[in-house]
């Protein structure tokens, strides 16, 4: 296996018209990631996966899949990937085995193969029970799962969801989300997605696009991290407001801080650090050697959803 | 060659296992039974002076069809697959489009060939029952097999053509009906226009269907209308693969 990153895009560019659906996209993903691709409806999500999956050409840049390029070697490219279109579409008068079977012998594999192919996939997303039943008669959940199999028939190196949990219940997203993260142990999973909660629970890196271009990757840590310019410290302690003053003036670190009365003796304080230094263990020394009761420290970290909006609202302004 | 296959199972499929390939089958059976009936009572009356395969083609329920099956067996090739998704999921498997054009026709064809399986039942019947052996041709019934058969994969690759130009199957089937039926009439434009000698009346005297099927009625396989038929669908299946090529056009 080469070491080639499994996706690699460069400056890809789809103009519907003149609107420019993707503009500049410029990513990598290395082998065994599971990278989600977050943004908003319309923002180029659906446009990029299928320029990916050779179902429509860029307008301009290049993207290589496994080292293959997805316009001149579509073939190659299609034989090592396994694509869930969004909305899941299926044959909805095939039952589930016919259509998994029909599935893997178009990808090419022989009969034998895909007949030993069909049974792991039935197995491994639960179809069992369904397994000769009717698509068309199965419930949202299952239906989702088949279209997951299908990708998985052919054993691909890559696979790539588009909004995978759309328009499921909370229980049923839990579940694929499951058989995601299950099917993505020896394979490089590229999944997009409008919720955060989603990208958050499966995905070791995220892309964050807006209207067109990438506002933001890296992993989930390396994210927050970044924007922990606006991170902040509350630390509650039992002091008078003037020493708190004090202090906080005297720590070079402090940028900003706000007090505010909590109840009994203590004071809430709100402290915003310098280029996102963490204050926690100097708060803890000043209150042990000033004596100062301390009953809450901690640093309000933002979730992805703040880093999202974040990101998205920037172009707004 | 087995993505090919297992497309054409999959058409197949589609046909015998809904309804709607039934209710075809039904219908041209009924419209079918109808002209041969018609066929019968006059052979009753008094004896035909043409071979009976041609009284048979020779009439208004034959050729509506000719001109109506083929439509609405080949509306929903691309049409119910564009509209449903589901060919965006077979464009991104390792199949050349090319494979999906014939896939596609092929299983149309081999759909509509085999709704006129039955009709191999009429010669027996028209053997069993009239008194005049001779009634039956077997070269006459080859040529009309021929005949069917020429007819059938023009309307087929015209219908994918028109499926392949829409999401919607009802205007699949009206694109394929009105196109076909245009190109069926070019051929009475003779009996309308002036007989006036010229290229003009050349051209339209071969692309008649009446007069070719009226010759394959007869037992006369004639090159010329082999040509015409099989260059027209070759014509059709290059548009309709490039309609699908379109969609990688940058």
């Amino acid at each position: 296996m080469s070491t080639a990153p499994m996706i690699e895009v460069e400056n890809l560019t789809k103009r519907y018209g003149s609107r420019a659906a993707v503009r500049d996209l410029t990513f990598s993903v290395k082998r065994g990631e599971i990278v989600g691709f977050l943004g908003q409806n319309g923002a180029g999500k659906t446009t990029t996966m299928r320029m990916l999956s050779c179902f429509m050409p860029a307008t301009s840049g290049t993207a290589r899949v496994a080292g293959f390029d997805v316009f001149t070697q579509a073939d190659e490219v299609r034989r090592r990937i396994g694509y869930m279109p969004e909305g899941n579409p299926l044959h909805l008068d095939m039952r589930v085995r016919e259509y998994l079977k029909f599935r893997a012998r178009l990808k090419g594999l022989s009969v034998a193969r895909s007949r030993e192919r069909v049974d792991i996939v039935t197995e491994q997303c639960g179809l069992g029970d369904v397994a000769s039943k009717v698509i068309g008669t199965l419930s949202g959940g299952y239906r989702q799962r088949v279209g997951l199999a299908d990708a998985l028939v052919h054993e691909p190196e890559l696979i790539i969801l588009d909004e995978p949990t759309k328009n499921l219940d909370a229980h049923l997203t839990r579940a694929v989300r499951q058989l995601i993260k299950d099917v993505s142990r020896d394979r490089t999973v590229f999944v997009s997605s409008h919720l955060l909660p989603e990208v958050e629970l499966t995905c070791t890196r995220v892309i964050i696009i807006h209207q067109g271009s990438i506002r933001e990757s890296g992993t989930l840590d390396e994210l927050q991290r970044k924007m922990s310019a606006g991170q902040q410290i509350i630390a509650e302690l039992a002091a008078p407001v003037p020493d708190l003053r004090e202090a906080w003036e005297q720590m070079a670190e402090v940028e900003h801080f706000e007090i505010v009365a909590a109840e009994g003796s203590f004071h809430r304080c709100a402290l915003t650090p310098r280029a996102g230094i963490d204050l926690r263990p100097q708060i803890f020394e000043l209150a042990k050697a000033r004596s100062w009761p301390l009953r809450e420290l901690t640093r309000t970290r933002h979730s992805l959803e703040d880093i999202f909006v974040h990101v998205t609202r920037r172009e707004q302004e | 060659m087995q993505p090919f296959l297992t497309l054409v199972r999959r058409e197949l499929g589609m046909c015998y296992v809904s309804l709607i390939g039934y209710v075809i089958v039904a219908a041209m059976q009924f419209l079918l039974g109808l002209s041969f009936i018609i066929v019968l009572q006059a052979l009753v009356n008094k004896p035909f002076d043409v071979p009976v395969t041609e009284a048979f083609f020779n009439n208004g329920l034959f050729w509506l069809v000719m001109l109506l099956a083929p439509p609405i067996i080949t509306m929903r090739s691309f049409a119910t697959e564009k509209s449903s998704g589901t060919y965006e999921t077979l464009m991104t498997t390792p199949v050349g489009d090319a494979q999906v054009v014939l896939a596609k026709f092929t299983g149309a064809l081999l759909f509509f060939m085999s709704a006129w399986l039955p009709l191999l039942a009429y010669p027996f019947l028209l053997k069993r029952f009239s008194v005049d052996l001779a009634q039956v041709d077997t070269g006459a019934l080859g040529g009309t097999c021929v005949g069917i058969f020429l007819f059938g994969t023009l309307y087929t690759a015209l219908g994918c053509f028109a499926s392949s130009l829409t999401r919607n199957q009802i205007i699949a089937a009206m694109n394929a009906f009105v196109l076909g039926l245009g190109l069926f009439l070019l051929g009475y434009l003779t009996h309308i226009l002036p007989p006036k000698p010229g290229w003009q009346s050349a051209i339209l005297q071969h692309v008649s269907m009446v007069d070719h099927m009226k010759d394959f009625t007869r037992g006369v396989v004639d090159t010329r209308p082999v040509v015409f038929y099989l260059s027209l669908t070759g014509l059709f299946l290059f548009l309709t693969l490039k309609v699908v090529e379109s969609r990688r056009w940058k």
